[in-house]
């Protein structure tokens, strides 16, 4: 990648084939992994050498940012107080998303790894969201969701996507999806851009085009 | 069939993260397995002869009078230590394989198992010299047949029970209490169990029995086995009814606060950390090597220091040294919020705290073996507090193991414990306080020696701040290699 802005408030998508780098990439945006060669400036902070942008920045990767034998309240709480949000801040966050949780998820009496994984992952998206952060990094939150969260999920990330305040990432293999929620799409194959889109109406039957040429080449 | 899963158990061998650590153990464990090997074989050719020479009696008779503790304390060493056979079930079990098979290989593959085997090296040795004595060899054959089938009928209970806590401690305190009762002479089980062994050489068709067990025992395990290789049986993960615990009263202390109610959660919650607690539990009655006189080398003031730093902290080291390993499925979250590295070690240390008072305290029965036994326990503890908690979370932050919380696989003996840098921390963690007693001991006079030890430990104090930043910078200049070592599950 030789280099990418992304500007304050986008809601960014990131697709690609497998392998293609999209983990990596967040993972780096993260600090979880060093690049081999460049680096990743948040908010003017280099995330390699500084620790100044764990404030304001927020992720959910995969079930390694979720604490197994808590439950999804000690959970909330947990990174509740980690952003400096009382019990009353989190439970007000939370009562957005009675619909979203199909009653499945609070006051049930389960661990977090007795949970089966889509109601982990609601979990971990949701927790993503508390405390305000300014920007959002999600990895493939659409995966292994039923339909009727992905819809649910669908508005939910249009409606961070439409705060200013908040710049979201999402990377993901479902092209239909992430050209409904997101306003900028970039491709990465094998960690290069090739392709940077402002989202359209004929976004999705371009990137179609694309990834079934792939197939070819 | 067999080829197959041969070839898995190899592949899964070389192919692992930590082969290259897995390797130079491997051999270490082959050396320390020869050195058994060769005290055993020495045991077996001299044993008759020096039971003969000590004028205890007939050396059969001995032996056999031993046998019930040697086979008991041979269960508990395999319960701790023997690897059980774990393939990875799961994927086989829609594969065309037969489950049959699949039990079968496994439980073939403990027999070939070094703790098998290494009693052949006593009692082959033993029963030739007996035929050479003048023994009734058919007897002798006999004897030697019938405890050869108890040991391996032992495997297999090993097998069936090797995760049954609730079995093994009572078992534990059960021979425990039976072999102080033999000692103090108020109760001898072995004049029970004695003539059952000598049954096997007098009448060696007796034999006959321990096969029938060994044989019951095998059959048990395979349909043991069997019956719980389904997804919603044996593989399936019990789920437990969770509780929303609150911990409101750890609030006042902020960040702090935070961590530890996550760590008392952990600790509650999950087997594996639930193990160290009863580990720590069992330092507690260390001592009793040490004040009991049983060992005259270990009687000098000295060693109660020693004993004492063991008695106060077995939870200090059995715990932190695994820190941060504890969080280590969740490493990636820890790593990417908002954490300050000290308001983490500080949860961690303040548990050590805790748990090195409690034990204090909960010794105070020692003051039985003498109040300067309680000294040393108690100076122990301020040495643990002021230093050791230190050391033990620096050398901590070098072990990159994974620990799986849900399972108790390596709780006893962790491969990554012999990374060199660790080893040299053990130095300041155990001779120092040792080598501060001694210079107090010979040059003022014991108390002084005790005192000494105390001051380290308050002096260590002094030192929390910079040991701090210590680890901190260890945590971040290793980040990434414990990242990767941690996404390894294995």
């Amino acid at each position: 990648m030789e280099h990418l802005d992304i500007p304050k408030g986008q809601s960014f998508g990131l697709v690609g084939n497998n392998g293609a780098g999209k983990t990596t990439f967040f993972s780096i945006l993260l600090d979880l992994v060093q690049p081999t060669t460049g680096k990743i400036i948040s908010n003017e902070v280099d995330v390699n050498t500084s620790e100044a942008w764990k404030p304001f920045t927020s992720a959910f990767i995969d079930e390694s940012f979720l604490i197994g034998y808590l439950t999804p309240e000690e959970y909330f709480y947990f990174i509740g107080e980690l952003r400096g949000q009382n019990k009353a801040d989190v439970h007000s966050l939370l009562s957005q998303f009675e619909d979203f949780f199909h009653g499945e998820i609070l006051g049930q009496k389960k661990y977090l790894r007795d949970l089966s994984k889509g109601n982990q992952k609601k979990v971990g998206i949701v927790a993503s969201f508390i405390g305000k952060p300014e920007i959002i990094v999600l990895d493939e939150p659409f995966a292994n969701l039923d339909p009727t969260t992905q819809i649910r999920l669908k508005s939910i990330v249009r409606d961070l996507a439409s705060n200013q305040d908040v710049t979201v990432l999402i990377s993901s293999h479902d092209l239909m999806h992430v050209t409904e929620v997101c306003e900028r799409i970039v491709v990465l194959e094998k960690g290069d851009i090739v392709k940077d889109i402002e989202t359209s109406e004929e976004t999705l039957r371009e990137l179609e085009n694309f990834f079934s040429g792939s197939l070819a080449n | 069939m067999f080829k197959h899963f041969i070839k898995l158990q190899w592949k899964s061998f070389i192919r692992a993260a930590a082969f290259k650590s897995n390797l130079a153990f491997s051999i270490f464990l082959i050396f320390i397995g020869l050195y058994f090997c060769a005290t055993f074989l020495m045991l077996g050719v001299g044993a008759y002869f020096i039971i003969e020479d000590l004028e205890l009696g007939d050396p059969l008779t001995i032996v056999n009078s031993f046998m019930i503790y040697y086979l008991v304390a041979d269960l508990v060493m395999r319960y701790m230590f023997q690897k059980m056979p774990v393939l990875n079930i799961r994927t086989l079990l829609y594969q065309p394989i037969k489950k049959n098979d699949v039990v079968k290989y496994s439980l073939w593959k403990t027999v070939a198992s070094f703790f098998n085997i290494m009693h052949a090296f006593f009692f082959v040795p033993f029963s030739i010299v007996l035929i050479t004595q003048g023994y009734d060899p058919l007897g002798v054959l006999g004897w030697h047949l019938g405890i050869f089938a108890l040991f391996y009928a032992n495997n297999f209970l090993n097998v069936m029970m090797n995760n049954l806590d609730s079995i093994f401690y009572p078992l534990i305190a059960l021979m425990l209490a039976l072999a102080v009762s033999q000692y103090y002479g108020w109760f001898d089980i072995t004049a029970f169990t004695q003539p059952i062994f000598q049954a096997l050489y007098e009448i060696p068709w007796t034999a006959i029995l321990p096969w029938a067990l060994l044989i019951g025992m095998y059959l048990a395990s395979f349909s043991y086995f069997r019956r719980h290789m389904y997804l919603d049986a044996g593989l399936a993960t019990k789920q437990v009814e969770a509780k929303t615990e609150d911990y409101a009263w750890l609030n006042r202390f902020g960040n702090l606060g935070t961590f530890l109610k996550n760590d008392i959660r952990l600790i509650r919650r999950n087997k594996r950390s639930k193990t160290t607690v009863i580990m720590s539990v069992f330092f507690l009655f260390y001592g009793l090597f040490f004040f009991t006189q049983s060992v005259e080398t270990l009687d000098h003031p000295t060693w109660k220091v020693f004993a004492g730093i063991f008695i106060s902290g077995g939870f200090l080291f059995s715990f932190g040294q695994y820190v941060p390993s504890w969080d280590s499925a969740y490493y990636p979250l820890m790593m990417s919020q908002n954490i300050k590295y000290k308001e983490y070690l500080n949860s961690k240390w303040y548990l050590m705290l805790f748990a090195t008072v409690i034990s204090t305290i909960l010794s105070v029965w020692y003051i039985y073996f003498g109040l300067d036994t309680y000294l040393a326990i108690l100076v122990g503890a301020v040495y643990n507090i002021g230093i050791n908690s230190y050391l033990v979370l620096w050398g901590g932050a070098y072990i990159k193991t994974p620990i799986d919380l849900n399972s108790n696989k390596n709780a006893f003996g962790d491969k990554q414990a012999f990374n060199a840098k660790t080893m040299l921390l053990t130095i300041p963690k155990l001779l120092l306080p040792l080598g501060v007693y001694m210079i107090g001991h010979i040059f003022i006079g014991e108390t002084a020696g005790y005192v000494m030890v105390a001051l380290t430990g308050v002096l260590g104090y002094v030192f929390k701040e910079k040991v701090f930043r210590i680890i901190e910078k260890i945590y971040k200049k290793e980040k990434y290699k414990t990242l990767l070592a941690y996404s390894q599950k294995n």
